[in-house]
């Protein structure tokens, strides 16, 4: 069976399993790391966005062969160290707004958050709304007014 | 002297007021029994007589829900064995308790520790509230649904732990050499008048009593609460966000692999065998493969090696049970079930409106999809999955496996959503089937697939409204809902059976001789206008479906039905539809939040063309809820693209006023409102299931239209009315049906059309349909190229 490496939350795993298992599977069934959920696994309900180099991805949709041995995979495990502290200042604001109700797309909003306001920033202007209204992770509890308010939150503390 | 002791003198030595610094004799205030559980650390219990329940007061006459509704059917069943809720005190100076009722994202963790806190004098942080497993001694009370948790926990919890600060009490007025009228309680410690302190933990053996008894103890008044009625953050939050919350398929159990199962095309078609299960047994981490009844299951090392595997599937299937059925037929066969009309003895100057409503098949699907972990031996069985009604999942996974229920250990996991579906044990029952014929622990999971196309469904329904008026008074109002079956094989249905006949007189008169659904019917359903004679019932026809209740049964379909004829009896009367209701509105609490929201929301201001305001009421669980919407419906904005999306009508503004009784959290309340408003949106405008040939099209959250971030308003606001009651209301479902019925009303409004099929865009079919077989789609390959 072929063996496949990456860097995982900054550290290289070497999993043994073939290269068309999507990334999704070798997070949680083989590896164990279950903060990126499944909620339909062809690309639609964002659950399980994760980053890959910093931008988001979704790891239902890439096979673990397509991963570079150097490419950094990071789920909201990883996270907080991606800026050294305890929390991420997207997670803190997701605290301070109370956004989870079951708390099952949260994972996946928070990532899909962070990289939206990198992506924003890298374009060089501020959040619009157009911006939060083009999220697609879904909530089915209905959480989307708070988590515009802690997109926002977290955006203004993000350096 | 033995600590069992002291705690039997507590109900009478104690006066529970001045030991909290609350002055008063405590004469005339309630006091319960309950007892001190023996064992060697505190543990306390809640015994309980029957509340009193306030009196009607309408003098018209009365619906049912008006006297006795939902709530109070539920509350009764569950009073004879909440003597068994029992709050720990631990040493390490936390409180422990075991609810036993499901998380489902509602939030009942945290205000159960709430409750438990203030009366304990705890930090909330200190109490630690798990989810019991399935405890069949409890019988009916173990059932979350009906958004009655905290109706009817809400005393029992109380009472358990006001027992056991009276028995730490007791344990610290011997440590301290105080009697305890001296002492106070406060953040988990108790102080003498010297200023020394000694915490709970340390009292908690010193506390414990060798047997148990009965003690009396009386609850802390509305004003000495600290807890109870402020905003808290989840208890949960920091699990969540970090990805540490365990949902049932993150739980690490031995050997139980990822399971899926190849489904049928057709609804609840059955297999009849599987033509390749060499090649399939041989595929990349294929582990097993059987044959249950509901299809082949796969058990592999990877999900993914599950969906590849049932791709590659050959299977002979049986006849579903809807062949060839399409929405128009079943439409079709609603319409001959319907009851006529009971055309009132009206003078010939009143004016009559009749409308009628087709409300269309929609999933009530949670994100985390149907799922559970099971373990099933020769001797033994365990489960472990998010379930609304365990005891009944316990006797069902009993007879599924020829065990008996003792036999069977269920454990309740947080569930990723429910809405209704996790009162069903769909997922555990198949799961233990499979792990029985694999003689192996299963992961099963379905695919999102699986959900609207086999999954549990709210039913296709229709609604008639009959109104009669003259000059400007309404004479009657009739409305007739036919519907769909509901399935509640979950419980509810032998709550009501064991509950009915000693529900009052009056009610047991009028529900005597209807089925479940008819009498949850009248329970929920309750008008509040004085429109006369006013009739709702339900009718029922067609059990070839899995259906369920979905955030609320009936109700929003009624509201968005009715609430739509009240705007049309408005204008009839040349009334604005604000007036109207004030005018006809027939208590005081509705008409609070409606009032409410009008102000606030700025009612009656001008609106550009194809914009609109709407506004509606629901009253129901134990309160009430009024929403105004403001909503554009100009072409630019229907039309706007989004990739994949249903865009369509954008509701810009909302503002809704909730009375829930006494609120427990409002920062939870306000949660459930605003989510509840994005079902209600959903409901009105965007989410349903396409029935054709015996087969529902959906398969995907980009084809089952549930609302997102596009369709989100930009400003909603939630008031938390204070009707100054001492009783809690329910939650969960309350902001749901004002809400469609508000988004519907606006829209009317907007487009000069009401509406007569919901959601309003059910009339076309926006996206493709995945096939049917295989099942399920295949899981795309260039994640990568959609970075960013």
């Amino acid at each position: 069976m072929p063996k496949q490496t990456f860097i995982l939350n900054g550290k290289p795993v070497t999993v043994n399993v073939n290269d068309d298992v999507r990334v999704l599977w070798v997070l949680r069934d083989l590896l164990g790391v279950t903060g990126p959920k499944y909620g339909c696994g062809i690309n639609v309900c964002k659950a399980c966005t994760s980053h890959i180099n910093g931008k988001a991805f979704n790891p239902c949709s890439v096979k673990v062969g397509d991963l570079k041995k150097k490419d950094r995979v990071t789920t909201i495990e990883g996270l907080p160290d991606t800026v050294g502290k305890k929390l991420h200042p997207m997670q803190q604001a997701w605290i301070d707004r109370d956004v989870p109700q079951c708390g099952y797309c949260q994972p996946g909003q928070i990532m899909a958050a962070v990289a939206t306001v990198k992506k924003v920033r890298r374009e060089g202007r501020q959040l619009r709304e157009s911006d939060l209204d083009e999220i697609r992770n879904i909530c089915r509890c209905g959480t989307y007014a708070r988590i515009r308010e802690a997109v926002e939150e977290g955006a203004r503390n993000m350096r | 002297m033995s600590i069992a002791e002291t705690a039997t003198d507590a109900g009478n030595m104690h006066n529970p007021s001045s030991a909290a610094g609350s002055g008063g004799s405590g004469l005339g205030r309630r006091s319960f029994l309950g007892y001190v559980i023996g064992g060697t650390t505190l543990v306390a219990a809640a015994e309980l007589a029957a509340p009193a329940r306030s009196e009607a007061v309408i003098p018209s006459l009365p619906q049912v829900p008006e006297l006795y509704d939902l709530e109070d059917l539920q509350t009764d069943a569950a009073l004879p064995t909440s003597a068994l809720i029992s709050v720990t005190i631990n040493s390490d100076g936390t409180a422990s308790f075991a609810i036993p009722r499901a998380e489902v994202g509602q939030g009942i963790t945290t205000s159960t520790a709430m409750i438990l806190a203030d009366e304990l004098d705890l930090p909330v942080s200190k109490v630690k509230v798990t989810l019991a497993p399935a405890r069949p001694e409890l019988m009916f009370n173990q059932l979350t649904g009906g958004s009655n948790t905290t109706v009817s926990t809400y005393t029992p919890i109380r009472v358990a732990a006001a027992i056991a600060r009276n028995a730490l009490l007791d344990a610290a007025a011997i440590e301290l050499g105080y009697a305890v009228a001296r002492l106070r309680t406060y953040e988990g410690l108790v102080e003498a008048p010297d200023g020394t302190t000694i915490g709970y933990g340390e009292l908690a053996q010193k506390a414990a009593s060798p047997d148990t008894k009965q003690v009396e103890v009386a609850l802390k008044e509305a004003k000495d609460r600290k807890v109870v009625g402020r905003p808290h953050n989840r208890d949960d939050a920091l699990a969540a966000v970090t990805g540490q919350k365990d949902f049932s398929m993150d739980l690490d159990v031995k050997g139980a692999l990822p399971t899926m199962v190849c489904r049928a095309p057709t609804l609840n078609g059955t297999p009849r065998r599987l033509k390749n299960r060499k090649k399939i047994k041989r595929m990349p981490g294929v582990k097993d493969v059987v044959k249950v009844d509901t299809g082949i299951a796969v058990r592999a090392r990877t999900f993914g090696q599950c969906i590849d595997a049932i791709r590659e599937m050959k299977v002979v299937w049986n006849k579903g049970s809807a062949e060839g059925e399409s929405d128009q037929t079943i439409l079709a066969g609603l319409r001959r079930a319907e009851l006529p009309m009971v055309v009132p003895n009206v003078p010939i100057l009143a004016e009559q409106i009749d409308a009628d409503f087709a409300f269309a098949f929609r999933s009530s699907a949670a994100l985390e999809p149907n799922c559970a972990i099971a373990d099933v031996r020769e001797d033994s069985a365990e489960i472990w999955a998010g379930l609304k009604v365990p005891i009944l999942a316990q006797q069902n996974i009993a007879q599924a496996v020829g065990l008996r229920q003792d036999q069977v250990k269920v454990n309740v996991i947080t569930s990723g959503g429910s809405f209704g579906h996790k009162l069903f044990s769909d997922a555990a029952i198949e799961a233990a089937k499979i792990s029985q014929k694999m003689k192996k622990p299963v992961r099963l999971m379905w695919h999102r697939a699986d959900e609207p196309r086999q999954g549990r469904l709210h039913p296709m329904c229709t609604s008639r409204v009959r109104a009669t008026m003259l000059g400007n008074e309404v004479l009657s109002f009739e409305q007739r809902n036919t519907s769909v079956v509901t399935d509640f094989s979950h419980g509810l249905g032998e709550i009501i059976t064991s509950t009915i006949d000693e529900a009052p007189t009056d009610v047991g008169k009028a529900l005597g001789g209807l089925g479940f659904s008819e009498t949850i019917f009248t329970l929920t359903q309750e008008l509040p206008y004085n429109f006369g004679a006013v009739t709702q019932l339900l009718n029922e026809t067609d059990d070839r479906f899995n259906t369920g209740s979905m955030r609320n049964i009936y109700s929003p379909d009624t509201a968005v039905a009715s609430e739509l004829v009240i705007d049309m009896m408005a204008k009839k009367m040349k009334m604005d539809p604000l007036e109207f209701r004030l005018k006809f509105i027939k208590d005081d609490r509705t008409r609070a939040c409606l009032e409410k929201v009008a102000k606030e929301g700025n009612w009656g201001r001008r609106m550009p063309a194809h914009r609109a305001q709407g506004i509606a009421v629901h009253k129901e669980y134990k309160g009430a809820t009024a929403v105004l919407v403001e909503i554009d419906t100009r072409p630019s904005t229907v039309n706007r693209k989004i990739r994949n999306a249903v865009t369509g009508p954008r509701v810009t503004k909302v503002v809704m006023a909730v009375d829930a009784g006494l609120v427990i959290n409002p920062r939870g309340l306000e949660a459930q409102m605003q989510g509840g408003f994005m079902d209600g949106l959903a409901l009105t405008l965007t989410s349903s299931c396409h029935l054709r040939n015996g087969k529902f099209l959906e398969a995907s959250w980009d084809n089952y239209f549930y609302t997102r971030q596009w369709n989100v308003p930009r400003k909603i606001d939630v008031h938390i009315m204070d009707p100054g009651v001492d009783q809690p209301g329910g939650a969960g479902e309350a902001g749901v049906p004002a809400s469609a019925a508000a988004v519907a009303c606006a829209y009317a409004r907007a487009v000069g059309k009401v509406p007569t099929a919901f959601p309003i865009n059910h009339g076309e079919i926006s996206f493709k349909p995945k096939t049917f077989v295989p099942p399920v789609p295949k899981s795309p390959t260039n994640g990568l190229k959609f970075t960013y």
